[in-house]
């Protein structure tokens, strides 16, 4: 009698079990099914760095460029010539342009292994919450370039970048926000210090760019290995 | 009352979880969508998207695009209502099998 007890606790005790940690495979497939059907995760955390590095070789150019006129040994420049000016958006359309071309090449290649299609339904949706700020920003950017408000582009330029990260953050990994808020404190600073804004732009888009593609290669990339 | 109340038998089934999780977080999704992320066949999906049609968890709505059908599904708010239950009661067996 005790021993067919015993049988039977034993055999309703190994099926609790097992339905519970089944029931935690449920959990771990709903989550994973939510994420991929909705966010774009296949983000390369390389091309980051790459976008950061072509920042800094801009900046660098741009501070060549500037001190040719001014003199290197101002430190700050409030640009105004019309023919620097353009120098300066040639440069700035060069890195935007590599590191564009750069990161669709490596998310490509990073969305082919995660078995995706860099153009599917959530990239489109990430890409368009991404650029709704992103050009709202660079619009008013032109704008005030048009104005004459030459000092305040860095800090707008920053402000609406980093609005953008946290925009799109809702649609892929979910920390590019961190480097939003970065950016959009970073920004707000920049205006205090109108004429460094090279500088400030040196930081956001080239240092935060290293720093924040650096970690996301480390802690996600190499761990989903 | 029986801690296993609350499982949903409409849920018991990993591809009607599977679909309902891609519908709480997506507004529509059609079937090309699903069965990709699912990985499963034409006839698998649709028997188990018919299911939790019967139950009015999900809304079927078929229409052209072009000269393509499209069915495109969507979750209703009893869908919805059903399946944070059906979670809620999944957390409450962990805890109480964790302790």
């Amino acid at each position: 009698m005790c021993t067919i007890f015993f049988l039977f606790y034993f055999v309703f005790q190994s099926t609790l079990n097992m339905t519970s940690s089944d029931y935690l495979n449920d959990i771990k497939e709903i989550k994973n099914l939510m994420n991929k059907s909705s966010r774009f995760i296949s983000l390369s955390g390389l091309s980051g760095i790459m976008a950061g590095i072509y920042a800094l070789i801009g900046a660098w150019f741009a501070r060549q460029e500037i001190g040719k006129v001014y003199g290197l040994k101002r430190g700050t420049a409030y640009v105004s010539s019309n023919e620097i000016t353009i120098k300066l958006l040639a440069i700035a359309a060069i890195v935007i342009i590599l590191a564009v071309v750069t990161g669709i090449i490596l998310t490509q290649r990073k969305a082919r292994k995660n078995g995706e299609q860099i153009f599917d339904k959530t990239a489109i949706k990430l890409l368009i919450n991404f650029l709704i700020p992103l050009a709202t920003g660079g619009i008013l950017a032109l704008i005030i370039l048009q104005k004459g408000f030459i000092g305040l582009i860095a800090p707008i330029t920053l402000i609406f970048y980093g609005l953008a990260c946290v925009n799109a953050s809702k649609f892929t990994l979910g920390h590019v926000k961190f480097l939003g808020f970065a950016n959009i404190i970073l920004g707000l600073v920049a205006t205090q210090y109108v004429g460094y804004g090279l500088y400030f732009w040196a930081i956001g888009f080239g240092v935060f760019h290293i720093i924040y593609g650096g970690l996301m290669y480390v802690l996600v990339e190499r761990t989903t290995k | 009352m029986s801690i296993i109340t609350n499982i949903n038998k409409a849920f018991d089934h990993r591809i009607r979880l599977g679909i309902m999780s891609i519908l709480m977080v997506n507004e529509f999704a059609d079937f090309k969508m699903l069965k990709e992320l699912l990985s499963i066949t034409d006839g698998n999906l649709a028997s188990h998207a018919k299911a939790l049609e019967k139950v009015e968890y999900i809304k079927v709505e078929k229409q052209f695009i072009g000269r393509k059908p499209n069915t495109r599904y969507s979750a209703t708010q009893l869908g919805k209502l059903a399946f944070k239950k059906h979670i809620e009661a999944l957390e409450q067996l962990i805890k109480k099998s964790e302790s």
